[in-house]
C-alpha cells in the first residue's frame, strides 16, 4: 500500500479543538433534527457517532461541514466559525456523505482532477495516482462514474475527500455500499491516520465504531446522550444501551 | 487573482466538458428555440414592410425562452447529480461558484443564439449577420445570464422550481430585453447609430450592475 497522506496542517489553529459545537439546534419547520448538541473534538481524535435512523447524525455532519446553517448555537472548526467568510477554512475538511459529489458523465480521473483544481492542489497528477492507489481505484480512473458500481463510487468519494489531505474528516456512514476489501481499507485509513488528523464518523455499526473510534458517542433524537473515551467505556453496557436505542436485541 | 480565476475556469471547463458529453442543455434548448422561430414565421408571415416591427420581437422571444431553459438547467443538473454540495465544500468564495456558472451559462446561450441566427436570418429575410448585432447579443446575453444564474440558484432549492424561476426571473430581465429589442430594431433599420449606442450603453450598465450585485448576493442563495 502506498504511504499514507501527508501530515495534516493545522498548526495555525488557535484552538485545541478541531471541532466544537455549542447548543447546536437545527429545525426544519416544526421538526427538530438537532436539539442542543455540545461537542468538543480535540485534534487527532476519532469520534464515532452512533444513533438510530433519524437521530440527527447526517444533519450534524452537514452542520459541521457548513452545509446547513444551525437554527441556534454555534459551530467552530479549528476555533473559527465556518459560516463567516474564510472559504479557506473549508480546505481543512474532507467530507463524505450519502452523495458521492461526483459527476456521473465525467471519468473518475476527471472528477478527481476537477476537485484537485478547485482545492488548488499543486501536484495533482501525483496526488491522484497516490490516492487512487490507496483506495484501489486505479483501474477505474478512466471510466465514466456512471458505469462504476456503487461501492466503487463510494471509494472514489473517499478519494475525493482525501485528495487535498485534509486534517479533519467528516464521514457520514462511509461504509455504506463498500465491499469487504474497501471496508478494510477504510478501517486502516482511520486507524493509521497521521497524527493530528481528526475524524468524526457516523455509523450504524457499533463494532466499527468501537474498532476505529478513540471516543464513542450516542445521538438520540438530536441530542448526545452518551459519550466516553474508547479506553474507558464499558463495551457491554454500551452495546445494551445502543441496542435499546435502535430497538434491537442486544 | 489566480486563486480566483483558476477555480472559475475549472467550473466552466467542467460544465462545458459535461455538455460536450451529454449535449443535454444545448440540444434541447436549440430544438425548442428553432421550433419557436419557425412557428412565429408561419404565424406572422412577415412581409418586407412588417419585418422591421416583427423580427426583433420574435428573435428575442425565442432567445428569452431558450435562455430561461439554459438557466433552469444550470443548477438543476448539479442538484440532480448531488454535486452542488460538493461545490459548496470547495475552499473558494461563493462568487467563484457564481462566475463559473455564469460563464458556462453565458457560453451555452451564445452557442444556441449563434445556431439560431442564420435560420432566423433566412426565414425572416433579415440581415442579422451584422457586427453591431453581435454587440447587442453579447451584452444582452451577459445581462440575462447574470440575473438568470442568481435566480437559478435561488429556485433550485424550491419544489416548483420550473414555475419559480420564470416568476422571479422575467420581471428582472424585462429592461434588458426591451433594450435588446430596441437595439435590434435599429440594427435592422440601419437607423441612428447614436440611439443604438445609448441602448448598448444601457445593456452594458445593466450587465455590469447585475453581475456585481448577483456575485455579492450569491452566497446567501445556496444556504439551507
Amino acid at each position: 500500500m502506498p504511504p499514507m497522506a501527508l501530515a495534516p496542517q493545522h498548526d495555525a489553529s488557535p484552538s485545541p479543538y478541531a471541532i466544537e459545537t455549542k447548543g447546536l439546534v437545527k429545525r426544519y419547520g416544526r421538526t427538530s433534527a438537532l436539539r442542543g448538541v455540545d461537542l468538543a473534538v480535540p485534534w487527532g481524535e476519532c469520534l464515532a457517532l452512533l444513533g438510530a435512523n433519524g437521530s440527527g447524525k447526517t444533519t450534524l455532519i452537514r452542520a459541521l461541514a457548513a452545509l446547513v446553517r444551525p437554527t441556534e448555537g454555534e459551530v467552530r472548526i479549528a476555533g473559527r466559525d465556518p459560516f463567516k467568510g474564510a472559504p479557506g477554512l473549508r480546505r481543512l475538511l474532507g467530507v463524505v456523505t450519502h452523495q458521492p459529489f461526483l459527476y456521473q458523465d465525467l471519468t473518475a480521473y476527471e472528477n478527481l482532477l476537477f476537485y484537485g483544481r478547485m482545492y488548488g492542489i499543486s501536484d495533482q497528477e501525483d496526488r491522484i495516482q497516490q490516492i487512487s492507489g490507496l483506495l484501489r481505484v486505479e483501474a477505474h480512473l478512466h471510466r465514466k462514474v456512471r458505469t462504476l458500481s456503487h461501492g466503487t463510487q463510494q471509494r472514489l468519494s473517499l478519494a475525493r475527500a482525501l485528495l487535498h489531505d485534509p486534517p479533519i474528516l467528516l464521514l457520514d456512514e462511509p461504509e455504506t455500499g463498500l465491499d469487504q476489501e474497501a471496508q478494510q481499507i477504510l478501517e486502516r485509513l482511520l486507524k493509521d491516520r497521521p497524527p493530528g488528523r481528526t475524524v468524526v464518523l457516523t455509523t450504524h455499526s457499533l463494532e466499527q465504531g468501537l474498532a476505529v473510534g478513540s471516543r464513542v458517542a450516542l445521538l438520540d433524537r438530536g441530542r448526545i446522550v452518551y459519550q466516553e473515551q474508547r479506553d474507558l467505556l464499558d463495551a457491554g453496557g454500551l452495546r445494551a444501551r445502543y441496542a435499546h436505542l435502535v430497538g434491537a436485541t442486544p | 487573482m489566480r486563486e480566483f480565476w483558476v477555480p472559475v475556469a475549472t467550473i466552466a471547463w467542467k460544465d462545458l466538458l459535461l455538455e460536450l458529453r451529454t449535449k443535454e442543455i444545448v440540444t434541447s434548448v436549440l430544438v425548442f428555440a428553432l421550433v419557436a422561430v419557425v412557428v412565429f414565421y408561419f404565424a406572422l408571415r412577415p412581409t418586407p414592410q412588417t419585418i422591421g416591427f416583427v423580427a426583433p420581437g420574435v428573435l428575442w422571444v425565442a432567445f428569452t425562452f431558450a435562455g430561461s431553459l439554459v438557466m433552469m438547467r444550470t443548477f438543476v443538473l448539479e442538484k440532480e447529480q448531488g454535486s452542488l454540495e460538493g461545490l459548496m465544500l470547495c475552499p473558494v468564495s461563493r462568487d467563484v461558484l457564481y462566475f463559473g456558472k455564469l460563464i458556462s451559462g453565458f457560453l451555452f446561450m451564445l452557442v444556441v443564439e449563434a445556431a439560431i441566427l442564420p435560420v432566423f436570418s433566412v426565414l425572416f429575410d433579415a440581415p442579422l449577420l451584422n457586427p453591431a448585432l453581435f454587440g447587442v447579443l453579447v451584452l444582452t446575453t451577459l445581462g440575462f445570464a447574470s440575473v438568470g444564474t442568481l435566480f437559478s440558484a435561488i429556485s433550485v432549492n424550491t419544489r416548483s422550481r420550473e414555475i419559480m424561476l420564470p416568476i422571479l426571473f422575467f420581471p428582472m430581465v424585462v429592461p434588458v430585453l426591451i433594450a435588446a429589442v430596441a437595439a435590434t430594431a435599429i440594427v435592422l433599420d440601419g437607423a441612428s447609430q447614436e440611439r443604438l449606442g445609448q441602448w448598448l450603453a444601457f445593456s452594458g450598465a445593466f450587465a455590469a450592475i447585475f453581475v456585481t450585485l448577483s456575485a455579492l448576493l450569491f452566497g446567501y442563495t445556496l444556504e439551507e
